[in-house]
């Protein structure tokens, strides 16, 4: 075998284990994460009544949209959202004082390693939880959804990719705190920013041409628009792999960022008291 | 302990020290303001810092397979020596190498010889049993399966934690978790292993558990061991050497025996009378009395001329001279050479 090929194979055994651990520390807490399911469709499911109660209004759609149409849109936002959670930037002010980090830094493994495993595994528990939740939103609001083959695949892909682009960006995001303490105002001016421009709050079709052209150079619609239009929105096959291709592009960015800023921020790690 | 019959491969760099240390310095820039609410806002404004040296400049050398003591009180620098050669900090100056390599680069090729045990840190998965972490281990490190079960099921055994192995992290109690801290820690066989207070918080039965496995893998291993710890007994049971560092420099390199003898300012003379008790605070401090036996702390230069006053003026059937308990001479160190008593002997009789 390879030195390459060894290394690869040493690598995914980490994230196999990574994952195993990360499912069993969820099995751990199964109420908690029924609880915690629960909670998160809240936020989607008062989207998807307020759409719903528009369309109603405005002769049955908006934009194009039809109640039904919202509601897939919504249901499958569900899925994206817990397939988009990743190692909060948040973490990282945590990660440092609590000496956390510290003992990460001993391991000859780089740490994006460990936090892309981990909560790799905890979405396979989510998806499990997730689908019951879902059978239930669909029999409540009935959406309309009739996906092609193509269309599965690429959703299949796509919340991988929205998850590593997700993962990448904000652990680069994340390594501010080497440089200054407290950054949570940063992180809530990114966040609002991915809110209004991924497709989580409205789907990126109904707002306005300026505000789609702002995200076109943006990450953020990859990580949650793209997904869910390409189960939902019948878009054509160009869109589809013109999608896959620009998150393709958006996670190398971030690792190549993150493999030029991360010795860097490390070099200034001061490990005071830990 | 693992591949106790085979006999271990000299360490990358055998030739020379395992750690080499050369005018290593760290400097921490921090902020400072005064009191008060007129201070803060003033600090929005202009941030003043000022820089702290933790490590001013220290040179050692540490020969495969040592077992040295690192002395110091809190904020001396020896968690920031430590987490130098680690590799955890970069050093503001001076030079480092551990098995050949300089820490800083963090190459593989040395982490994944040396490990770093803190005493107060835990880095197993807090709500699944240790078996788990042991786990991801084995994969962090590429360990052979066979031979990760091995060195885990003897230390598991060495340690005596039996199924707690399988209990979650978070019902151990203090002791229990630093065993398996510890098991995790050696599970890839360092070369090197970097000990900060490893028994700090823990019984005495612990603590010597923690020491007799420490001094069995270095017996068995030939790792070496640089050892911080406020517990004298650890350092007397395992290191032969010690390096006292106060305010980030070094004070003291050497035998722990000949620490005694450069800074014990005082000998402890302990003296039996035929007639029983009697006053002897005119040849120095009496420190104790037991069963007939009177302890004096004298100063060490005059030990010697007020054990011939005691002999020469008092009916003594036994009498010996020791050095003071460990514990004093390194609070002596530390409180350095101002408070060192007369040396001058005093003879109650002329």
């Amino acid at each position: 075998m390879s030195a390459a090929a060894a290394d690869a194979r040493a690598l995914l055994d980490v994230y196999l284990t990574a994952i195993r651990i990360a499912i069993a520390e969820q099995f751990q807490y199964r109420v908690a994460n029924y609880f915690y399911m629960i909670g998160m469709i809240v936020e989607p499911v008062i989207y998807l009544v307020v759409w719903s109660t528009i369309a109603a209004q405005q002769g049955g759609d908006v934009g194009g949209y039809t109640a039904g149409r919202f509601a897939a849109y919504y249901i499958v936002w569900t899925l994206v959202r817990n397939m988009n959670i990743i190692f909060t930037p948040y973490g990282w002010e945590w990660r440092i004082r609590d000496g956390e980090l510290s003992g990460m830094l001993l391991r000859p493994l780089h740490p994006i390693h460990w936090d892309l495993g981990y909560f790799a595994g905890w979405k396979f528990v989510v998806i499990v939880l997730w689908l019951p939740l879902a059978a239930v939103l669909a029999l409540i609001f009935r959406p309309e959804l009739a996906p092609t083959v193509l269309d599965v695949i690429v959703f299949a892909i796509a919340i991988w990719g929205a998850y590593l682009i997700r993962s990448v960006l904000y652990w680069l995001l994340g390594m501010i705190s080497f440089w200054t303490t407290r950054v949570g105002p940063l992180f809530e001016i990114i966040f609002t920013a991915e809110l209004l421009l991924s497709g989580r709050l409205v789907p990126l079709g109904l707002m306005p041409e300026w505000v789609q052209t702002i995200a076109d150079f943006l990450p953020f619609q990859w990580t949650f628009g793209f997904p869910i239009e390409a189960l939902v929105g019948g878009l054509p096959p160009d869109r589809l792999l013109g999608g896959l291709a620009m998150q393709a592009l958006w996670i190398t960015i971030g690792a190549v960022a993150i493999r030029l800023v991360w010795p860097i921020a490390v070099r200034r790690y001061s490990a005071v008291g830990n | 302990m693992p591949n106790a019959s085979i006999p271990n491969p000299p360490p990358e760099g055998a030739s020379g020290p395992a750690i080499r240390v050369a005018e290593l310095r760290k400097t921490f820039r921090v902020p400072v303001r005064g009191e008060g609410l007129r201070a803060a806002a003033a600090s929005l404004v202009r941030r003043e810092t000022r820089d702290v040296d933790a490590v001013a400049g220290v040179s050692f050398e540490i020969a495969p397979g040592e077992v040295v003591g690192f002395l110091g009180p809190n904020g001396a620098g020896k968690t920031t020596t430590l987490k130098m050669l680690a590799g955890l900090l970069h050093p503001t100056g001076g030079e480092a190498t551990v098995l050949g390599h300089v820490p800083s680069r963090r190459e593989s090729a040395l982490l994944r010889r040396i490990t770093m045990v803190m005493g107060n840190r835990n880095q197993l998965q807090w709500d699944l049993p240790a078996l788990d972490s042991f786990e991801l281990m084995r994969a962090i490190y590429r360990l052979p399966r066979d031979e990760f079960r091995r060195t885990r099921d003897e230390f598991v055994e060495l340690l005596e934690v039996g199924d707690l192995v399988r209990k979650p992290v978070r019902n151990l109690s203090l002791g229990e978790r630093m065993k398996m801290e510890i098991i995790g820690a050696l599970l890839h066989q360092p070369t090197v292993l970097f000990l900060d207070e490893p028994t700090i918080g823990l019984d005495v039965t612990m603590q010597k558990r923690i020491r007799t496995f420490v001094a069995e893998y270095n017996r068995r291993t030939g790792a070496t061991v640089l050892l911080t710890s406020h517990y004298m007994a650890d350092v007397q049971a395992l290191c032969k050497r010690v390096v006292v560092i106060h305010h980030g420099r070094i004070l003291f390199d050497g035998a722990l025996a000949a620490l005694a003898a450069d800074f014990g300012a005082t000998k402890t003379i302990s003296v039996s009378l035929r007639d029983g008790s009697a006053d002897l605070s005119a040849y120095g401090e009496v420190i104790g009395e037991d069963e007939g036996r009177i302890s004096l702390r004298v100063p060490r230069a005059a030990a010697a001329e007020t054990t011939t006053l005691l002999l020469r003026n008092l009916p003594v059937v036994d009498l010996t001279i020791e050095d003071p308990p460990i514990e004093d001479v390194i609070e002596q160190v530390f409180a350095g050479a101002s408070s060192l008593p007369s040396a001058e002997a005093v003879d109650p009789a002329s």
